[in-house]
């Protein structure tokens, strides 16, 4: 028999456990799983779940289907001898490359324990001399506008002439997820959501499926090194366009869509074979400077009728000269995406090594345009790894117009980070699009969860607003002031442009 | 919380400070002694066409060098010290006064200096940035800021009020909360031909200072009303807006309110000006009363947390955070204005053309 070492023992790191008095072997969770971890045995007069323990990941999704809540999940942490370098994911690692030779996939954003600078910043609140604005009573606004902004009035009669720029009810937008990666089951939810609530959707390198038609006044659709689906038709359906230069959770090389997702409809859309791996090149194969930036940039303005371009990097030691570059070559927008990003497949080691976190990109990068006096020039979006409305407050108080989110979408209609988005059998129909498991997201159900979300966060962030005493968002965004950090050292402060609590 | 009060001739009939005195004095209870202040429109009509550069020096040595700075970048026509009466306060800091001209041409000057403005401007933001302990409190045309900490009587009396002929007067009494009450923090605040006094805390002051240091404004006097001084400068003298324009930027609609207007240019305009200056829109509670070379006016925050109230009587208006300041200055004044949230109040001196300055 073959020596198998691919996991440190056969067994996964987690297993569902099985209430047995409660079971009554209906059957649900195996059916429900995708990868095959359960099995109904007989056990004397009745039917019994059984885990076969080689590939629970921790999904959740038979704990939360299960008819008669019979079932959890159990981390089953490894027995190794304990070891300061060696941890067991090492291990783990080292045993399936050596069987396989490969690179090892995965999914979802970096799973390191880096500092995560938003847990580090607080906010400030008015005590007395200022009074804080209860948005229950006031008005309380939060509209943004994006895109590239005149700089003083003197440009009046130019920007009535040209300007196209887009109107967003909060400063929140959907980050780049393509038909593909995800089900178009999410993608409609996604696209519905924002045209709803007057925000944007970003369509991802998949190309634009037909269904999603109707929201292409919201959408901003990308072009990315393996310009899949472009046809001159997608130039004229969408609000605006971007460029896909790079990604938070790989930056530095191009998209993968493995051949098992690469199904009928996709295919159709990216206009590849169907089960051939769509991998995109790891740069622009027409952009190897700035001044091809530059033509790309004015070619999809020329196509698209000079719809608004942004420009979406991965957050690297020299952002904001990057991001200088890309305002000058004729962006309206940056999107900035930081080392949490997420994604639908991504190699581990460079998920977890490369690019820096969005916090101190976006400061700098904010910092570095304001000096240069072409602030104004250009939108900053933020991508990765967002969690919550104050993540987000605090992005916009260190500069960013909007912040874009991804994972945090998709755990709302359902994921649990089990990050396995690359393996096309997510449990919960969202990054797959296998026709019988996609189809367990009902587009209308995602829809609700994530209008939810959007309207949570909104009421919160006005909350947030209140408390400082500011009643329209554009007086947070670059507001460095309200933000205090806590223990973080003098040079993460200056870069971050923030001054310690108690200063 | 502060008081204000301000009053201006249209006819621009000269008068000392003592009903702006008697104006601020009423409302003892908004401030605490921690600064008060004044500015006199007017007041040096013999220099009228050279900049008034008041510096203020915490040391003989920071006042020496700072003279030193303006003999390097001016051409200094007469220069004085600021008489004071030191018997009312002990410890106070030095003040000089140099009426000059910019002393390069402009062909020489830095990009960024071309007119004379902007040179007195950029000159004055580097004295105050490099040279320690001295500050320049104003550096407008015929024109003087005078102010400090202690109460309105005793700036009044320190800086012998009595003694100046002025058109147009405003006065403040600070009631510091967020930052130290020193002498460079006390209002008015000038910029060239603009001073204002504040009444208020601008929540939205980390960005608009951010906005105004990428035009070359760096705020050195820990305190958010300077930053209103200067985003006041650049919207009317450096951009070009109309002070009804430069009003709508401090304090815009919002855009609820915008959707509902009906003239579509003007929905334009404000949409532009609200998109193009969000930077610096104000946010916060405050009440600000801005004297400039054309008249005077005042502003308040968008849900009025501050109050305003003006009048007006025979040629004269007057403006005071509150209605019995007006009756201080002027027993017969007349239609009582209460400005609603977000609205101007502006007065103008009648000019010979009759042509409006902006």
């Amino acid at each position: 028999m073959e020596q198998r070492l691919d996991q440190p023992g056969p067994q996964s790191l987690f297993k569902p456990v099985f209430d047995l008095d409660r079971c009554d072997g209906c059957g649900e969770c195996a059916l429900q799983c995708t990868f095959n971890e359960i099995r109904i045995e007989p056990r004397g007069d009745r039917k019994i779940p059984t885990a076969n323990r080689r590939s629970c990941g921790a999904c959740h999704r038979c704990e939360v289907t299960c008819p008669r809540q019979a079932i959890y999940i159990e981390e089953r942490p490894l027995a190794l001898r304990r070891h300061g370098i060696w941890k067991s994911s090492d291990l783990k690692r080292v045993h399936q490359q050596s069987a396989s030779g490969a690179v090892n996939l995965t999914g979802f954003g970096s799973e390191t324990d880096l500092p995560s600078y938003w847990d580090r910043l607080v906010f400030n609140a008015c005590q007395v001399t200022n009074p804080s604005i209860d948005p229950q009573r006031e008005p309380m606004e939060t509209i943004t506008v994006l895109g590239r902004k005149a700089a003083s009035k003197k440009d009046y009669e130019n920007a009535k002439a040209g300007n196209k720029l887009i109107r967003i009810s909060l400063p929140v937008v959907f980050a780049p997820m393509s038909y593909g990666s995800i089900s178009l089951n999410l993608q409609k939810a996604l696209a519905r959501t924002a045209s709803e609530k007057e925000l944007l959707w970003y369509s991802g390198e998949g190309g634009l499926h037909e269904d999603l038609y109707p929201y292409t006044g919201h959408s901003i659709l990308q072009v990315a090194s393996g310009r899949f689906g472009i046809t001159p038709q997608y130039f004229q359906k969408a609000r605006a366009y971007q460029i896909k230069i790079g990604q938070g959770a790989k930056p530095g090389i191009g998209g993968h869509l493995p051949g098992e997702k690469v199904l009928p409809g996709i295919s159709e859309t990216r206009m590849i074979p169907e089960g051939s791996d769509a991998i995109s090149p790891a740069p622009q194969h027409d952009i190897y400077s700035i001044e091809d930036l530059r033509l790309l940039i004015y070619a999809i303005k020329e196509a698209s009728g000079y719809k608004p371009v942004c420009v979406k990097i991965a957050a690297v030691h020299n952002a904001p000269a990057i991001a200088s570059g890309i305002v000058r070559a004729g962006a309206d927008m940056v999107y900035l995406d930081g080392y949490r990003g997420g994604s639908g497949a991504t190699p581990a080691i460079v998920r977890d090594n490369v690019g820096i976190p969005s916090e101190l990109a976006l400061a700098a990068v904010d910092q570095r345009l304001r000096d240069e006096g072409i602030r104004n020039q250009a939108s900053l979006i933020i991508a990765g790894g967002f969690r919550n409305s104050a993540d987000i407050m605090k992005a916009i108080a260190l500069g960013a117009d909007a912040v874009a989110i991804g994972s945090a979408a998709l755990i709302a209609c359902g994921c649990h980070g089990c990050q396995r988005c690359h393996s096309g059998k997510c449990p919960w129909g969202i990054t797959t699009n296998d026709p019988d498991i996609s189809q367990r997201l009902d587009p209308d159900w995602a829809y609700e969860r994530l209008s939810n979300l959007i309207e949570g966060w909104h009421h919160e962030m006005k909350e947030i607003m209140g408390l400082n005493g500011i009643y329209d968002i554009g007086s947070f965004r670059g507001n460095r002031l309200i933000l205090r950090g806590v223990g973080l050292s003098e040079k993460e402060l200056s870069i971050l442009g923030v001054k310690h609590a108690g200063e | 919380m502060c008081g204000i009060v301000g009053l201006i001739s249209a006819r621009k009939q000269l008068e000392n400070g003592e009903r702006i005195k008697k104006g601020i004095h009423l409302m003892n209870d908004r401030g605490n002694g921690l600064g008060a202040g004044y500015a006199a429109y007017g007041i040096y009509p013999d220099f009228k066409d050279y900049y008034a550069v008041h510096i203020m020096g915490s040391s003989q040595q920071g006042l020496k060098e700072a003279a030193r700075f303006i003999n390097r970048h001016f051409e200094v026509v007469h220069n004085r010290a600021i008489p004071v009466w030191d018997k009312i306060i002990r410890d106070h800091p030095f003040f000089n006064l140099f009426f000059v001209s910019p002393g390069i041409s402009a062909e020489k000057r830095l990009p960024g200096e071309e007119s004379d403005d902007d040179y007195v401007v950029s000159k004055c933001m580097q004295l105050n940035k490099t040279i320690e302990g001295a500050y320049t409190c104003s550096n407008g045309k015929n024109l003087g800021v005078f102010k400090g900490v202690g109460t309105p009587l005793d700036i009044y009396d320190f800086f012998r009020l009595d003694e100046y002929a002025a058109y147009s007067w405003l006065g403040h009494n600070r009631f510091p909360t967020n930052t130290p009450g020193w002498w460079g923090g006390a209002h008015p605040f000038n910029i060239l031909e603009f001073s204002i006094v504040h009444n208020g805390e601008i929540s939205s002051y980390g960005i608009n200072r951010r906005y105004l240091e990428s035009f070359g404004y760096f705020c050195q006097l820990q305190t958010d009303s300077e930053a209103v001084a200067y985003l006041i400068d650049l919207l009317i003298r450096r951009h070009g807006l109309s002070i009804s324009e430069a009003t709508t930027v401090l304090a815009p609609p919002y855009w609820k309110s915008m959707e509902r207007i009906e003239d579509p240019d003007q929905k334009d305009l404000l949409t532009f000006l609200r998109t193009t200056y969000e930077q610096g829109m104000l946010n916060g509670p405050f009440a600000v009363l801005t004297a400039f070379e054309g008249g005077m006016f005042s502003l308040t925050d968008n849900t009025k947390l501050r109050p305003m109230t003006a009048a007006t009587h025979n040629g004269y208006t007057y403006f005071a955070s509150e209605i019995a300041s007006l009756y201080e200055m002027e027993e017969a004044v007349e239609d009582i204005i209460t400005p609603r949230a977000g609205q101007p109040i502006i007065a103008r001196f009648e000019t010979e053309t009759g042509k409006a300055y902006r």
